[in-house]
């Protein structure tokens, strides 16, 4: 089974724990003291990821680092379906991949700040709310000339891909690092479906959508 | 925004960081009440407070007994207390501290965007469990916050909420299962509040879960959460894990609250029969006449 170096409270466990929930994928937790045992410094977790960030994965012998990394692993192994991961379709693992590093980026300000906020992190917290703005304004763009040619998702396919759930978790909790989110319309409508998909759970600080309105 | 002149405030104890996170002999630093203050604590575990100054940084070593100017400093309950006022003489009392059974733990700081008063509104409010804490300190149908006492007592100068039933699906880290948990609520401190719940590892006691709040202003707080409960067979980071899923439920509540600051005319927000002990705090705040952090009431 699938072993999930984990911490409640980190987005970047969470989209494995979601992305897991989605595709129906059994794991067991080992949770990890991040706060404020700061556990991923210790030394039994450096022998694991030198870099001593969560999360990390063990499978079949398999030890793997990074949110996107482990995305994109579990898609390609677990969705028979091959929709959050389309191996065959090189356009779609360009867009997935570009997006995935756009995921980093909401990663290094808008989780930036909520470490800030919420833990005391010591960082510049003006210059992470504003890239997360950056990135947010740029992001409802696309997703706004998304919804007008009927595009739902990040990339242009007709379902979810790994790059949605990359994407989803920092800008949910943007608000605990005093990131609001009312200019972004388009993104609200696109969290919201990300929240109908099948398997969608929640985590703390996220709540699920209210029930679906008839059409 | 001005430094705070609440006189009720000042002279309180206020809580600063976590003793089990402090090496010896550093420089901690933080805020309370908009003044940076410098810390640290000796071998022994003595601790130093004082006004922050450029020849003591954040991370210096320091020997305490050589630091002149001090503020008022305290350990108790596995923390660092200070004041910038004149402060009792002892912090509230938490009997149950002392048991040596109980495991003892800073479940988390954690820094909120709201007032302090409404963080420990929030903490004595039943009526949030089933949807807030879904599946852990409640669960629909079960949404009735049944009668409960609420009384002020005089001689100690704290609001008792007694007689509260509740029921969890997952009350605590023991837990096997659902079950009506007993609840009984203090607010010995104008932020702090104590809570006793029924324990599922010992039906004759109870576990102790504190929230001290740090007011770093009138709109910021740090939350320390501190544990003393019954459990014999989590680990340290299970135990507080459990605590931090709830306060993460809880954290973006606290920082929609609007306005942040605590009405204190009874008229500001409309209660309900569940929120009994919610307006006795508010009527006990008034009464101190504390400003720090809530609306007054107006003359």
């Amino acid at each position: 089974m699938i072993t999930l170096y984990d911490y409640e409270l980190s987005g970047n466990c969470y989209k494995l724990r979601l992305l897991m929930s989605m595709l129906g994928v059994k794991y067991k937790a080992v949770p990890v003291d991040f706060y404020p045992g700061r556990e991923h410094k210790s030394e039994w977790f450096l022998a694991i990821n030198p870099l001593g960030q969560l999360p990390v994965i063990e499978d079949d012998g398999l030890i793997l680092r990074d949110a996107q990394a482990i995305l994109v692993y579990l898609a390609a192994r677990y969705d028979p379906s091959k929709k959050w991961y389309p191996v065959d379709d090189p356009k779609m693992l360009g867009e997935i991949g570009q997006w995935l590093a756009f995921a980093d980026g909401i990663t290094s300000t808008s989780s930036a700040a909520r470490l800030h906020d919420g833990l005391f992190y010591d960082f510049d917290v003006d210059a992470a709310r504003a890239g997360a703005h950056r990135l947010f304004r740029i992001l409802d763009e696309h997703l706004w000339f998304g919804e007008q040619e009927g595009r739902e998702w990040i990339c242009s396919a007709p379902h979810p891909t790994v790059a949605d759930i990359a994407c989803f978790p920092y800008i949910m909790l943007s608000e605990e690092g005093g990131i609001p989110r009312q200019d972004y319309s388009a993104i609200r409508r696109w969290c919201d479906r990300v929240k109908r998909i099948d398997g969608f759970v929640v985590m703390s600080g996220v709540f699920p959508a209210s029930p679906a309105r008839a059409a | 925004m001005t430094k705070c002149t609440d006189r009720v405030v000042l002279d309180l104890w206020h809580p600063l960081q976590a003793i089990a996170e402090m090496p010896a002999g550093r420089v901690h630093e933080t805020v309370l009440l908009e003044e940076r203050l410098g810390f640290a604590r000796d071998e022994a575990g003595n601790a130093a407070v004082w006004r922050a100054r450029p020849d003591l940084r954040a991370d210096d070593a320091v020997d305490i007994a050589a630091v002149n100017d001090r503020l008022p400093a305290k350990v108790a309950y596995g923390y660092v207390w200070s004041s910038l006022g004149n402060p009792p003489a002892d912090i509230f009392p938490i009997p149950e501290f002392a048991e040596p059974d109980r495991r003892r733990l800073n479940a988390a700081t954690m820094g909120v965007n709201v007032s302090a008063p409404r963080a420990i509104e929030n903490f004595l409010d039943m009526g949030h469990f089933p949807y807030v804490h879904t599946d852990i300190l409640g669960a629909e149908p079960h949404t009735e916050v049944k009668e409960y006492d609420v009384e002020v007592s005089a001689d100690r100068d704290e609001i008792l909420a007694t007689r509260c039933r509740f029921f969890q699906p997952m009350a605590s880290t023991v837990s096997t299962g659902g079950a009506d948990v007993e609840y009984v609520y203090r607010v010995p401190h104008p932020f702090c509040s104590v809570l006793y719940k029924s324990s599922p590892a010992d039906e004759k006691r109870m576990d102790v879960i504190a929230i001290f709040i740090q007011p770093v202003d009138q709109e910021h707080i740090r939350a320390h959460m501190m544990l003393c409960v019954l459990d014999f067979d989590n680990e340290d980071k299970i135990i507080k894990r459990f605590q931090q899923t709830i306060f993460g439920q809880d954290k973006p509540i606290l920082e929609n609250q609007f306005p942040k600051r605590l009405p204190l005319d009874p008229r500001a927000e409309t209660p309900i029969r569940a929120d009994k002990s919610a307006i006795a705090y508010r009527r006990w705040l008034s009464q101190k006449g504390l400003t720090y952090g809530v609306i007054p009431a107006a003359a």
